[in-house]
């Protein structure tokens, strides 16, 4: 495999980003769009050569150095990149549907005045999100990490001169700062443990620690904090649902199918770390449980298509992060590749609906869309029966495997997965039915205007159905009597864990029977609530009440999601900002005063003195004597 | 030789400046302040960063008494000297958007106090080291005092008074330190590295170093007068002060504090990186509710400092490295961001948050311009700032690891009131004080430009200062740590 080759795998969308951002005055539409995507499709085709390179050269990762970036005394933090399994599982998702993503954006942006700038700005997060994965240290990712955040950021607040779009930009960027300060702090932790940060040498070094020594477990908190900002775990959730201001195939790349999944990357790449540190993965696990019903439990009762998409995605990222504690990083793995596939889809789908509908994105005021949006209806279809885990679609299989794991782990937590999957299954219908099923509850207007999204959306839905549809084969169980290839294709990366943690890696000892009973509750729960959707949505043809209607207690709490950004807004954010004004008017007065009464003091000391120098000879002859005298006994005494 | 060229050419091109006239002085003092950047990358071209102080000359002054006129540059002078020459002439031009009365006066001052920074970073004997660093106030003291807002008089004489009462005390520090030295005294630096003081006396010495530099900087809780005479001052003279003169006070703690008094380091040094620490989360709190964008980037200043500060006192390499690559990153994005600040100041009449909004919809190139330099300044990676607060942050982790998650706060407040500072000027909608508001104009850009490549380079490629530094701060930890 040629370095120069893989060098352009980042390279190309930032090259895009610079054409696109130096020239965004003089490049017309139609050759941004294709600059833009060009780069990106580019970058797709080097991946599928790297990665064939790869496989025909055998599973050992490969070290590609660039240059020295910062060296500092015995630590040398290289640019360099790595490449192996994970990276390259990573690179193919990344550029695959980005590619299908920046082929949508021509479409869907096309009326946008600020057309260049969202290619640029599209081109610039590929180019960091490849980064992230690519790097071969902490530190690399780092900058992915945060580059990432930036273009998030930018991307949320696109159309800037709506003021709440701008906050919510914000709200996305400095939650995303929380974790990131984790994540600096277990680099340091690394740093003083390892004095390293490149992976191999790091987890070389791993091996000969005990499991649950407390520094491993101090990095792998450290960095799991990281983690929940960047996927959206409990407590730092809820920048997700708010980043949805942003145009809709940002949601789709950015906030479902790529940078959301970075904090499963990032357990994944630290995975003997983190099989050093059982407690820690059980406390990811419990927040990965948690986060996937409270998001699911949330998104219940949702209205705005955008919204409860967006809830999914934490929900769904929740399962992930399930399936981390239970030390089954290849189903994770599997669960963020079909993810990437049905929410991507899902998110594009929405944004062809809301196109149509003359950017409206209330449920309650769609109905009826399947006739005038058969390619995307059809397309969400597949979409909500793969999210939903109803066989042979992509969700069953990667959510089944994480909740077989994650029974073969922890009962109870099983027990929630299978509750958020009930509600996933839930909702998903519900939106399904609302939007495309029953009659036409919009405007007049909107009703004149519906129509099907032009090619450039439609063609990358259709591949990402397919996708949706078959991509579970790709890791079929035994019991099954399929391959899991993407098991096998993982394998080499957890070498190290398990030298060092050989239990976590035998073989499941759940017999078929009681995979077949595990599967058998999942597609059961799914397909009820698939059908008490249908009854309540389609054949009662019941439609959520407008806001002004009064809402039951319990209805009210879900529906105001909790109350949890009002309890954030309290208890951080407001008392923040009285610190500050009490800090400016109470602090810097005080501490001012206390200048001041030094001044005084020197000016009064100084006056004393002043008193002494009389000009009168005797008063001196006086003092020298009293000296004299002073000095005298001194000595005599001392 | 370089080293008295780099002082004496400043010197001459201020009285030339002062003697060309009121209509040729800009230029003369931009040529001039040019010619003088030629000098100091010569110098750097030349440099061997291995050989220690070079292009070193040394007149005597008071020969008998052992003091003498001398100065020489390492890589710690280097950096700083290259900062200091690299931002005169910036300064010069962001200038040109006023038209400040008497010229002539005005920038003949900006060339003055540039030979005594520069002098401050060169000088190898101490008492010339003391009377450069008073010299650099007075150019700074008539700019703001002349050229200042309403309040100017009050807030500087605050100042003045404030910095003189530091100055003093050091001055008793470095006398007393030169009736330690042996046989008829002398007051090179490197003869007061060698003194074996008793840890009481070093004690006692510590503190008159360290209330010095700490105003200067300024480390809090000796700030008050920093917030004001950076608003009142005219925006060059605010540029001086916090893109320069503040690492003045940081120098002198790498330069004295850490390697002549290490034993007052051991007793106090804990004290004063709790204070830096206190000061970089009190500045950035105070940041977030500033209305004036002036003296928000202040409080910001006021912030960043305190990290150096605190990388410098935990004693490491990582810190003094992270503290020196800082230094570059901080001079040149506060410049560009003071900058940024007063040209939406000269085009809107106002500097108040409340009353802008929605710039960026007719100013592309400022709005790339000023987030570039903020992204430097929230230490986003792959700029300039990332590099310095990772190598700070993580030296003070190291020294503790509360005190650096304290510290690494700064990260998080940083971009709470960055951002803000961002949303509410440029975007949002658009407010009635911006209408018709013009995008940069050339010489704006001939500012700008150079400053947002000096934050990628440092960012992408820290190594070409990193390395000039390495050996010069190496010697010294070998030194304090013997």
């Amino acid at each position: 495999m040629s370095a120069s080759l893989l060098i352009l795998i980042p390279l190309l969308p930032l090259i895009g980003f610079l054409i696109n951002g130096i020239g965004f005055k003089t490049i017309p539409k139609g050759a941004v769009g294709i600059i833009g995507t060009l780069a990106v499709v580019a970058s797709f085709v080097l991946s599928v050569m790297t990665f064939q390179a790869f496989l025909a050269a055998g599973s050992q990762p490969v070290i590609v150095p660039l240059f020295d970036w910062i060296t500092v005394g015995n630590l040398n933090i290289p640019f360099s990149f790595q490449v192996d399994q994970l990276s390259l599982l990573m690179l193919m998702i990344i550029t695959g549907v980005g590619s299908l993503i920046h082929i949508y954006s021509i479409g869907y942006m096309h009326h946008d005045e600020g057309f260049g700038k969202f290619f640029a700005y599209l081109n610039l997060f590929l180019f960091f999100m490849l980064l992230l994965v690519l790097g071969s240290n902490y530190v690399i990712m780092f900058i992915g990490w945060e580059g990432v955040g930036l273009c998030s950021y930018l991307l949320i607040g696109f159309w800037n001169k709506n003021t709440n779009y701008n906050n919510a930009a914000r709200k996305a960027f400095i939650m995303n700062r929380v974790g990131d300060l984790g994540f600096l702090l277990g680099i340091f932790t690394i740093i003083s443990t390892f004095g390293s940060v490149e992976y191999l040498e790091v987890f070389s070094q791993a091996t000969d620690f005990e499991i649950g020594d407390p520094v491993i477990i101090t990095i792998t908190l450290f960095l799991f904090i990281g983690a929940m900002g960047k996927s959206a775990q409990i407590p730092l959730y809820t920048w997700l649902p708010d980043a949805m201001a942003g145009p809709t195939p940002v949601s789709a790349l950015i906030h479902a199918a790529t940078m959301v999944t970075a904090g499963i990357y990032m357990v994944i790449r630290s995975n003997v770390l983190y099989s050093l540190a059982p407690s820690t993965l059980e406390i990811v696990g419990i927040i990965g449980a948690a986060t996937a019903l409270f998001a699911a439990s949330i998104g219940l009762l949702q209205n705005d298509i955008k919204k409860v998409l967006a809830y999914s995605t934490v929900s769904q990222l929740g399962y992930m992060f399930m399936g981390l504690g239970a030390m089954a990083y290849s189903a994770s793995m599997f669960h963020v590749i079909t993810h990437a596939f049905f929410k991507a889809l899902l998110f594009l789908g929405a944004g062809s609906v809301i196109h149509a509908m003359s950017d409206e994105q209330d449920i309650r005021s769609m109905g009826g869309l399947r006739k005038k949006l058969p390619i995307t209806f059809l397309t969400f279809l597949i979409a909500t029966i793969a999210i939903s885990g109803i066989p042979p679609f992509a969700g069953f299989f990667s959510k089944d495997e994480i909740l077989a794991h994650v029974f073969e782990h922890n009962k109870l937590l099983w027990v929630i997965g299978v509750l958020g999957s009930l509600m996933t299954s839930f909702y998903m219908f519900r939106l399904l039915f609302l939007t495309f099923f029953g009659t036409f509850r919009g405007t007049h207007e909107q009703e004149h205007h519906l129509h099907e999204s032009p090619a450039s959306m439609t063609i990358p839905l259709v591949i990402l159905a397919v996708l949706s549809a078959l991509g579970g084969f790709i890791g079929v169980p035994e019991a099954l009597h399929g391959t899991h290839h993407l098991a096998e294709f993982m394998s080499p990366l957890y070498d190290a864990s398990r030298q060092v943690n050989p239990e976590a890696f035998l073989p499941t000892e759940l017999s078929h029977s009681e995979e077949y009973l595990l599967m058998g509750v999942s597609v059961a729960v799914a397909l009820v609530s698939a059908i008490v959707a249908y009854v309540m949505y389609v054949q009662k043809a019941s439609v959520p009440a407008p806001d002004s209607q009064p809402k039951s207690a319990l209805q009210g709490l879900v529906y105001n999601k909790y109350y949890v950004d009002e309890i954030y807004d309290n208890v951080f954010v407001k008392s923040i900002k009285t610190l500050s004004n009490i800090l400016y008017s109470f602090g810097e007065f005080f501490i001012d005063l206390v200048v001041n009464a030094f001044v005084r003091l020197t000016q009064f000391l100084a006056g004393l003195l002043r008193k002494t120098q009389t000009g009168s000879t005797g008063d001196y002859v006086f003092a020298m004597v009293l000296g004299m005298v002073i000095i005298l006994f001194w000595k005599l005494l001392l | 030789m370089l080293t008295l060229l780099l002082i004496l050419l400043p010197i001459a091109a201020g009285v030339l400046t002062l003697l060309s006239g009121e209509r040729l002085a800009k230029q003369v003092a931009l040529v001039s302040g040019l010619a003088v950047l030629g000098v100091a990358i010569a110098a750097w071209l030349q440099f061997d960063p291995a050989a220690g102080t070079q292009f070193s000359f040394k007149y005597a002054w008071l020969a008998s008494g052992g003091i003498s006129f001398a100065a020489g540059i390492d890589g710690i002078s280097l950096v700083l000297v290259l900062l200091t020459t690299f931002l005169t002439p910036l300064i010069i031009i962001s200038a040109f958007n006023h038209d400040y009365r008497k010229p002539a006066s005005f920038y003949s001052l900006i060339l003055f106090m540039e030979a005594a920074l520069i002098g401050v970073f060169t000088a190898t004997d101490a008492f010339l080291f003391y009377l450069f660093f008073e010299a650099a106030l007075i150019p700074v003291y008539f700019l703001a005092a002349i050229w200042g807002g309403e309040n100017r008089l009050k807030v500087t004489f605050k100042f003045f008074i404030y910095t003189i009462f530091g100055s003093l005390l050091m001055l008793v520090g470095l006398v007393y330190l030169y009736y330690q030295t042996p046989g008829t005294h002398t007051s090179e630096i490197t003869a007061f590295y060698a003194l074996q003081l008793s840890k009481q006396v070093q004690g006692f010495v510590f503190w008159a170093f360290f209330i010095a530099f700490a105003i200067k900087m300024p480390l809090f809780p000796f700030h008050t007068w920093q917030p004001d005479t950076y608003t009142e001052s005219p925006t060059p003279a605010t540029m001086l002060l916090s893109g320069i003169m503040l690492k003045m006070g940081v120098y002198g703690l790498i330069r004295f504090l850490l390697p002549i008094v290490p034993g007052g380091m051991e007793v106090w040094g804990t004290m004063a990186m709790v204070l830096s620490v206190i000061g970089i989360i009190y500045g950035s709190i105070i940041a977030i509710q500033q209305s004036d964008m002036k003296r928000l980037i202040a409080y910001s200043s006021f912030a960043h400092v305190g990290l150096m500060a605190a990388g410098v006192f935990s004693y490491s390499i990582n810190g003094l490295q992270g503290a020196l690559i800082q230094m570059l990153a901080h001079g040149i994005n506060v410049i560009g961001l003071f900058f940024i600040i007063d040209i939406i100041y000269s085009r809107t009449k106002t500097r108040y948050l409340d009353q802008l909004g929605g710039i960026t919809q007719s100013t592309p190139h400022l709005s790339v311009y000023f987030m570039i330099l903020l992204l430097g300044s929230v230490a986003l990676p792959l700029t300039n700032g990332f590099v310095g607060e990772f190598l700070l942050l993580s030296s003070v982790f190291q020294y503790d690891g509360w005190l650096g998650a304290i510290a690494g706060l700064t990260i998080i407040l940083g971009s709470v009131y960055m951002l803000r500072l961002f949303q509410k000027s440029m975007f949002g909608p658009r407010s009635k004080w911006v209408e018709g508001f013009q995008d940069l104009t050339m010489s704006e850009r001939a500012v700008l430009l150079p400053l947002v490549i000096m934050v990628f380079w440092i960012g992408i490629y820290p190594n070409t200062f990193l390395k000039l530094t390495e050996p010069a701060v190496s010697q010294l930890l070998q030194m304090v740590n013997n």
